[in-house]
């Protein structure tokens, strides 16, 4: 079983409303040192031994992210 | 005229689509959202509601329903096809409109109504002059529209922008009129054919005088008056 490990995120230039707003708070907390906070997804994956990162890359493009206004990154984090 | 509602699960909004229709004199119908079969209607509505329970995004499970082939085929062909709400967070993740729906800029879930002043347009579901000012409720979470610089130039020289909020006169505030933070105000798009239109807002909930406004009428009339135009 090889496992990954997928972190979609708003790309550059699209409003993300969380990360804006916890990027507020952390400031009125007093942390004035955060200038940026992005919020995105994480999901893990589980597939058989061998499956190609391609095959990863068409499952975001389709279904667990949308091109128009995300981007991802995968990593392969283990096999068993 | 025959309505075709499609239901995904997590629909709500398809029972006021169906009285609408039917205040208004015309006939309507449900599609199971397994079903592939969509013959005998002249219009597809896809209503709002929380399809699949709006996980991974808003719409985009329900983007795979069976009956969304078909539904694809009915557009591609010229059918006229609305996606209230969710049912635009769905047309854009089936990419037959362009852009995305976000979260409201204030992560707040708004339920109020709005005032939505008419565009100049080729949406064959919106008859209304260019500059009418509408009241229609919105209800939702992810309203906020966006598409890139590109997607909005060419949907403003084809005029695919329909509807924008507005303040109670039809100007727009200077710092935007769209209480969810959507791009340019923008409400309701459509395809470059006129018959694919999304919006957030709900015509639905203002076709019965007896919830308080009539200002959805047009929206179905339109479309209505559209196929009698094309079949006569």
């Amino acid at each position: 079983m090889a496992r990954f490990q997928i972190f979609v995120t708003y790309k550059k230039g699209i409003f993300d409303p969380p990360g804006a707003t916890a990027e507020r708070a952390l400031v009125s907390l007093g942390y004035d040192e955060v200038s940026s906070v992005k919020i995105g997804t994480f999901i893990e994956l589980e597939v058989e031994d061998g499956t190609p990162e391609a095959r990863i890359a068409e499952m975001c493009d389709r279904l667990l992210a949308n091109p128009v206004i995300q981007d991802y990154r995968i990593e392969l984090v283990g096999e068993a | 005229m025959r309505f075709g509602v499609v239901v995904f699960p997590g629909s709500n909004c398809e029972q006021d689509v169906v009285h609408a229709v039917e205040v208004l004199g015309f006939e309507a119908g449900y599609i199971w959202h397994g079903d592939t079969d969509i013959s005998g209607y002249g219009a597809i509505v896809l209503p709002g509601g929380f399809s699949y329970g709006d996980y991974i995004r808003c719409g985009a499970v329900a983007r795979f329903s069976p009956v969304m082939a078909e539904v694809v085929r009915f557009a591609e062909r010229g059918g006229p096809v609305i996606g209230i709400c969710n049912g635009f967070q769905i047309l854009t993740e089936a990419h037959l409109l362009p852009g995305a729906l976000l979260r409201n800029r204030g992560l707040k879930f708004i339920c109020r109504e709005t005032t939505l002043r008419v565009e100049e347009s080729a949406c064959q579901w919106m008859d209304a002059e260019a500059g009418t000012v509408l009241r229609i409720p919105i209800n939702h979470n992810e309203g906020n529209y966006i598409c890139d610089p590109a997607a909005l130039e060419r949907m403003q020289s084809a005029g695919q922008i329909v509807l924008r909020y507005c303040e109670p006169d039809g100007s727009r505030a200077p710092g935007g009129s769209a209480p969810n933070g959507a791009l340019d105000d923008i409400a309701g798009i459509c395809n470059e054919g006129g018959n694919v239109f999304g919006l957030m807002p709900h015509p639905e909930r203002v076709v019965d005088p007896v919830v308080g406004g009539t200002d959805g009428q047009g929206v179905f009339e339109s479309i209505a008056r559209r196929i009698q135009e094309v079949a006569g």
